[in-house]
């Protein structure tokens, strides 16, 4: 494959970043949620 | 379901294996089993990401306008609007940052140049920065409502300034004619495997936006719950990180 | 509900109120417009090319007006948040829309004073010459881009009005906002001033431009205050 620094550069940063934010948030709501009551996750 | 299952639900954990399943047949489709374009050759694999990221900031910046529309026009004011808006446009942004850079790389490659001044790639940077600002503004300190009120008149302003911003960078380019740009859409020549390629980074980027946008506005829902209460955010992770070890 | 003229009654009171705040205070006179100047001097230090600085003297004279107007929305909000000016209007039922539009209009005055300056500095600096027609279209450009820029700048003052943080905010906010007023006002401008050989006709179209922002974000404005600023 031609240029494949540029094209595995561009899909990876792209996996990267996604996955980066989603852990962020994953985590962040766990560590929240153990300290929240049943009431203010109305969603279980 | 676990006593401590964060922001997930049953569906969400279907909806993220879904898209997990997705994304290894994106990665398998967009760079095995494609051709390559006759045109742009290989490089037509950075729009099978590119294309999807730039379309999923569209679709987060509508629904922000939308939920900011829904939370102004209501007389019962709900912040769970207010929430989705702030949700969907974080994730806007981490998408036109991913489109920005692979359009800039994909550029290298077939003009040469990381950039160049064309009215499409100005607006879209413009777009980066105003929801940039958008985000800043939701920081501001004062109340929820505050925070949501603010927010919810910016995010109506941004639909009024981005298509303004666009029609004025395209006069302006229109003068210099040395440096109009070929439409990259209009050059590629998409075969059957490449266009469902393409069609499946879509349906993939935008099952990845619903599932990030739902984890996310929950997780605002339990910032807001804590601010609430007096809680710091950060106490309760780092307390967390500490027992976790 | 006020009606039209009572409208008109308050928007012109705010306005007044607003200069003459700024004529006691002579922020901008004392403050403001030696900044203005300083920061045309320092483009030509920074350009370095007399020839140079004749081309792009519009573009130049329109970035340090936006620059300072950024000073000015600063300004005419503290003054509203300082004394809780903006608060006692409001609770006394005043109608936003008018509180708008006449906090727009002092801001108006302010930014046109300020870019009759840059434009003499321009001329002087710069080696701008200009003929009657020229003239009369930079005064036209002046009119309608400060217009716009008016309404823009108190919507997005209002907008961070009172918050934290807010002085390293507005610029954020504000300079993507007014980026067709500086593309439109500056090849106006150019036209005006004949820079690079441009005919004075090619202007107007870019004053429509100004004229359609302006009437755009008058309108915006009008509506949007008061949910912004209403407790």
């Amino acid at each position: 494959m031609d240029h494949a620094a540029f094209i595995l550069g561009s899909w990876i940063g792209t996996g990267i970043a996604v996955i980066a934010y989603a852990v962020w948030v994953l985590r962040r709501g766990r560590a929240l949620s153990k300290h929240a009551s049943t009431e203010e996750k109305p969603w279980t | 379901m676990t006593p401590n299952s964060g922001t997930g639900t049953s569906a969400t954990r279907r909806l993220g294996v879904l898209v997990i399943v997705l994304a290894i047949a994106l990665a398998l489709f967009g760079l095995r089993f494609s051709a390559e374009d006759v045109v742009q050759g290989s490089t037509v694999r950075i729009m099978y990401v590119h294309v999807p990221s730039i379309w999923t900031a569209y679709i987060a910046f509508i629904l922000t306008a939308i939920c900011s529309g829904v939370y102004l026009s209501r007389r019962q004011r709900s912040l769970a609007w207010d929430r989705v808006a702030g949700a969907s446009a974080e994730i806007g942004v981490l998408f036109v940052a991913v489109s920005l850079v692979t359009g800039s790389l994909w550029g290298r490659l077939t003009w040469g140049t990381y950039w160049v001044w064309d009215a499409r790639l100005t607006s879209t940077a413009f777009l980066f920065i105003t929801y940039v600002g958008y985000l800043a503004v939701r920081r501001l300190d004062g109340t929820h409502r505050q925070r949501a009120r603010r927010s919810s008149v910016m995010a109506l302003l941004a639909i009024l300034e981005i298509p303004l911003v666009h029609f004025s960078v395209n006069l302006w380019r229109s003068l210099h004619q040395d440096a109009s740009v070929a439409d990259p859409n209009a050059k590629v020549k998409l075969d059957g495997l490449m266009l469902f390629s393409l069609f499946l980074g879509l349906v993939t980027f935008t099952l990845l936006f619903v599932w990030l946008v739902l984890h996310r506005q929950r997780t605002m829902l339990l910032e807001d719950s804590f601010a609430d209460r007096g809680l710091d955010v950060a106490i309760a992770e780092r307390r967390n990180e500490a027992g976790a070890q | 509900m006020s009606s039209m003229k009572s409208r008109r009654t308050i928007a012109l009171a705010v306005a007044r109120k607003d200069v003459s705040i700024e004529l006691n205070s002579r922020i901008l006179t004392n403050q403001v417009a030696p900044f203005a100047a300083i920061v045309m001097v320092m483009f030509a230090f920074a350009l370095d090319n007399e020839g140079i600085l004749q081309r792009v003297a519009p573009g130049l004279m329109w970035l340090a007006t936006l620059f300072s107007m950024l000073i000015v929305v600063q300004r005419s909000f503290t003054v509203e948040s300082a004394d809780g000016a903006l608060d006692a209007l409001r609770v006394a039922g005043v109608d936003t829309g008018a509180i708008f539009v006449g906090k727009s209009l002092a801001l108006m005055v302010q930014l046109f004073v300020l870019e009759i300056l840059l434009l003499a500095t321009a001329v002087v600096l710069y080696g701008v010459e200009m003929t009657a027609v020229g003239l009369l279209e930079a005064f036209v450009t002046m009119v309608v881009a400060t217009a716009g820029l008016g309404c823009v700048g108190t919507l997005y003052g209002g907008l961070a009005a009172g918050a934290k943080g807010r002085e390293t905010l507005l610029p954020l906010l504000l300079l993507p906002v007014v980026a067709p007023v500086l593309i439109g006002a500056t090849r106006a401008t150019e036209a005006a001033f004949g820079s690079g050989g441009t005919a004075v006709s090619e202007g107007w179209p870019w004053i429509g431009l100004l004229a359609v922002f302006a009437v755009i974000f008058a309108v915006a404005g009008t509506v949007a205050f008061g949910p912004l600023v209403d407790e």
